[in-house]
């Protein structure tokens, strides 16, 4: 079983150079990336990306009352801690079996839209952009620089900026018109989400059941006149990104094999439906095919799924290069789910985390992250799917499903189009991504860009749906609930970065068993135990370097561009471990999680 | 006589420090929650900082891992030449991230920056502690997990881990002759931790004297009042009105906010540009300031152990006082008498045109 798209390269009689860059910079988390490099053909032969950090978040969690889970998870991450707090309220809502009112949902996805916006915006703007922008160009390929001069933007007329060279200017780092607009246009998307969920980027608002937000109209126009200022500012990067991206295409014919992976994408789906979602497992295929972002997993550009409990059964967590013992013969907490289905023993419901410490063998053990695949029952293969950074799975996966029609916006089978309402500066803008042909580092940047549209149009939407609640005086922001004293719960959710799971055992009103899985172990893991490299190492092996630096003075700008694509956040990627404690006799069948 | 306005009392004093780097190290247990924090500043904002607009101020090189335009090793130079002592000019040390106990890691590590080039492993965290905290000219711990230890310091915790003053001892001077400098906040408040370092940055110029610190070395006046003395929610308190789920917009102490005891102004500037915030915006204080935190308040969403009396005994006086306070609110809910569209004035001014027949000339 191989999850590579190219035949994999054979070393032998080639002269390889061994090259790393740690810390990678301008990411959130310790990654190092190991290459071999063959200069003579201009080529990446091996990857091994490893993360040097390791905290523990679950050992602490044991014991601990479920209510505090929210709050524990989401220091779990610095730039999208609040999706980590929404997934846990997701998963304590099914374990409490507690449905938040209409308004407690709006309020959430308000928030979160948001902060697709921000993180989108500040990690697109502010982090990746440095590897295009004109210092780094200079520097890695100044002859491409020479033709970007030259190069005139064809939507200049919209964002201003008339060559391409331009367009790479202003994101110098500090100095770039659009580097300092950007960094703004966060701080704004950023006070968004405090006012829906109190503070960034760990909120105070959010409870399982509900949020304290105080559901006054003044905190909708408050949000509402922030979003319509930031309108204008999504209008021009739209088109501007695509300007850049297709000029690099255009001038270095056969960049979009950088980065280029089989299109292996998940995404756990993003924004309930208040309508449709009671957080009940057995009608989760329902309310998960209702998220406003489709969750789904896309295999070779054809969707395998569209339901949540495929998606969740599938799950499994691999070792095989990593710092932690395996846990084959320790406590099954959930043999079947609600539905009656078997669930894996290496399933997050079943792991039981056992972390060991030691030095770092690329030809052993080489990482603190773990590597989750998925299991398709089709193919009776273990895919190593990674998120494309988030965004281009959550297009890619919505559009194909074709099921989200708001006014603002549509999933159309091959596409998502979107309608940003007028703003200052422009009139009403329609934009539409549609699926590319390649899953590859320029494709991820790109969607990127796109679904801070889709967050804004969808924002317009959830403003909306609020007010029509508030004018109707159901400002009930909270449903109260009791522990029960044994159940278990999952949370599906889109990091920022892309797919995440809450998974939580509840025995005796206390956590037995928590296990969150965010995008970063997907896309940054090792090696498995079945050989099979994650998909950082699968997208940076046989990379063509189109670099025009040397040996001397290489940077290794393809290969950091590639794996900034995926947007890594480190400390997502390693948090788990759970002690080996007390072990938890379960003879019972395990409990649905629903009602008290 | 000329304006002063000629820029000589922004200037670094001539003994001051006119340039330097700062290194923030963000390898400690740590989410980089407080790098991200320090983007949504502008009060003042770190580009604002870096870009010299502030007058008076050094020229500051920041390398931080995220905002950083190098990466690998080109990225560590600063850090390895600080490390030889080797930097031109004096630095301040910023850690973010608890601190791992390294001596219970067997034959691995926990947490490490770059690599040891003799081995080819991750150097320790706590390697690059030893070596370039001594040699810093002030110290800073950004966040709950680097002042005293945070989430990741979690009672049952695996790695042991604890703030940088318990690593480097609570006695720690650095080269510039200041303790440690903490920041707490989980993450930091943005404006707050700008602020201080303003406030050193300007000590290093000469142009600020020592920076206020109270025991737990926080600056003074950002940690010196309580959530609950700055909360707009405290009226409730003081009329014994709770909330008794999070629906409510009044006190929230009875459902698990420990603002009444807890120092931090985040009641008073919000989260970010005065907006958002904890109790006031209707989240409840889960003591994320404190050297005890998390363990002292958990389960967050109950009451705390301690308001149990106090709410009991503001219930009781609190309700006399609102029913009081209500019935005066009726009061001044009404208009005076006076405004009225009758045929007569009656606010008691006198007018004489009326007494003398119009004769006033």
């Amino acid at each position: 079983m191989t999850t590579a798209v190219r035949e994999p390269v054979k070393s032998e009689r080639r002269n390889l150079v061994e090259m790393h860059w740690d810390p990678i910079t301008r990411i959130v988390g310790n990654l190092g990336i190991y290459t071999k490099i063959d200069f003579d053909n201009r080529e990446v032969v091996e990857c091994h990306s490893t993360s040097s950090m390791f905290r523990g978040y679950s050992v602490f969690m044991k014991g601990k009352d479920p209510r505090d889970a929210h709050f524990i998870t989401s220091r779990i991450c610095g730039i999208c801690g609040d999706n980590h707090a929404t997934c846990s309220v997701y998963a304590q809502n099914m374990a409490y079996g507690v449905k938040p009112p209409p308004l407690a949902e709006w309020i959430i996805n308000l928030g979160e839209a948001a902060e697709y916006m921000f993180d989108h915006t500040i990690f697109q703007d502010n982090l990746v952009f440095v590897d295009w922008c004109e210092e780094m160009v200079k520097a890695t390929n100044p002859s491409l620089l020479a033709k970007a001069e030259k190069a005139e933007a064809p939507h200049a007329k919209i964002h201003g900026f008339r060559t391409i060279a331009d367009i790479m200017r202003a994101f110098n780092p500090f100095t770039g018109s659009m580097y300092l607009e950007a960094l703004q246009v966060s701080r704004t998307t950023r006070e968004m989400i405090c006012l829906m969920e109190g503070r960034h980027v760990h909120p105070s608002t959010l409870y399982p059941g509900g949020v304290g937000t105080v559901a006054s109209p003044q905190v909708f126009s408050d949000y509402f006149v922030r979003l319509l200022r930031t309108l204008d500012f999504v209008k021009r990067a739209v088109p501007l990104n695509d300007d850049l991206f297709d000029f690099f295409y255009q001038a270095l014919p056969g960049y979009e094999k950088v980065g280029l992976r089989r299109t292996l994408l998940g995404c756990w789906g993003s924004f309930q439906n208040p309508a449709v979602c009671d957080y009940d497992y057995r009608r989760m295929t329902d309310w998960g095919r209702a998220m406003f972002v489709t969750p789904g997993v896309v295999v070779d550009g054809k969707l395998v799924t569209t339901d949540l409990v495929d998606i969740n059964l599938g799950i499994r967590i691999l070792l095989g290069s990593s710092y932690y013992d395996d846990w084959e013969d320790e406590t099954m907490f959930v043999r079947q789910d609600p539905l009656g289905n078997p669930v894996d023993r290496r399933h997050p419901w079943n792991q039981t985390t056992l972390p060991h410490p030691q030095k770092r063998d690329f030809d052993g053990n080489y990482s603190w992250v773990m590597s989750p695949r998925w299991y398709d029952s089709r193919s009776d293969q273990l895919l190593a799917l990674d998120t494309g950074g988030g965004a281009l799975a959550r297009l890619w996966s919505t559009a194909l499903a074709g099921i989200v029609d708001t006014p603002f916006l549509k999933a159309t089978g091959s596409s998502v189009k979107m309608v940003l309402p007028k703003s200052a500066k422009f009139p009403e803008m329609e934009l539409e991504w549609k699926v590319p042909k390649w899953a590859n580092t320029i494709e991820r940047d790109r969607a990127r860009i796109y679904f801070i549209a889709y967050a804004a149009a969808m924002a317009v939407y959830f403003y909306e749906q609020a007010m029509i609640e508030v004018r109707a005086g159901r400002t009930k922001t909270f449903s109260d609930f009791d522990v029960p004293e044994n159940a278990i719960g999952c949370g599906f959710h889109e990091a920022v970065r892309g797919v995440l799971s809450h998974h939580v055992v509840i025995r005796d009103k206390k956590i037995a068993n928590y296990h969150p899985y965010p995008p970063t172990p997907w896309n940054a893991s090792p090696r498995d135990v079945h050989g099979t490299p994650g998909p950082y190492e699968d997208a940076v092996q046989g990379l063509p370097i189109f670099e025009e630096n040397g040996r001397e003075g290489f940077k290794g700008i393809d290969i950091m561009r590639t794996v900034r694509s995926f947007d890594p956040c480190l400390p997502c990627g390693v948090h788990m471990y759970l002690g080996d404690g007390k072990t938890l006799d379960v003879t019972h069948s395990p409990m649905l999680g629903l009602g008290g | 006589m000329a304006l002063t306005g000629d820029g000589t009392r922004a200037q670094p004093a001539s003994n001051g420090v006119k340039e330097l780097h700062v290194l923030w190290i963000s390898e400690g247990m740590s989410c980089d929650g407080d790098t991200i924090s320090i983007t949504a500043a502008s009060q003042p904002s770190i580009e604002d900082v870096l870009l010299g607009l502030v007058p008076g101020l050094p020229k500051v090189h920041l390398h931080n891992k995220v905002l950083a335009v190098e990466t690998g090793d080109d990225y560590m130079v600063p850090f390895w030449k600080a490390s030889r002592g080797e930097l031109e000019t004096p630095f301040v040390l910023v850690i973010e991230g608890s601190i791992p106990n390294e001596k219970i890691d067997g034959d691995g590590y926990w947490t490490g920056l770059g690599v040891e080039p003799s081995t080819g492993q991750p150097k320790k965290l706590t390697a690059w502690i030893d070596e370039l905290a001594p040699k810093a000219w002030g110290v800073i711990a950004v966040g709950t997990c680097a002042t005293y230890g945070g989430i990741h310091a979690m009672a049952g915790n695996p790695t042991g881990c604890m703030g940088l003053a318990d690593y480097l001892g609570w006695g720690f001077r650095s080269a510039g002759g200041l303790p440690i400098v903490n920041v707490p906040g989980c993450p930091v408040q943005p404006d707050n931790f700008m602020e201080t370092l303003l406030w050193l940055l300007y000590q290093a110029a000469g142009q600020a004297p020592t920076i206020p610190l109270d025991d737990a070395l926080r600056p003074t006046w950002l940690f010196g009042k309580t959530v609950h003395e700055g909360c707009d929610r405290a009226g409730y308190y003081e009329q014994g009105d709770f909330a008794r789920d999070y629906n409510s917009p009044k006190c929230l102490v009875r459902t698990g906010c420990w603002g009444p005891v807890i120092n931090c102004n985040v009641t008073k500037r919000g989260w970010m540009n005065n907006l958002g915030g904890c109790p006031n915006v209707g989240g409840i204080c889960i003591g994320c300031t404190m050297p005890g935190f998390p363990d002292k308040f958990m389960p967050f969403m109950d009451e705390p152990p301690g308001a149990v009396l106090s709410t009991t005994v503001s219930t009781s006086w609190g309700s006399v006082v609102r029913r009081l306070r209500t019935i005066t609110n009726k009061t001044v809910t009404l208009e005076p008498k006076w405004r009225h569209n009758r045929p007569e004035l009656t606010t008691g001014f006198n007018p004489r045109y009326m007494n003398r027949g119009g004769d006033q000339r």
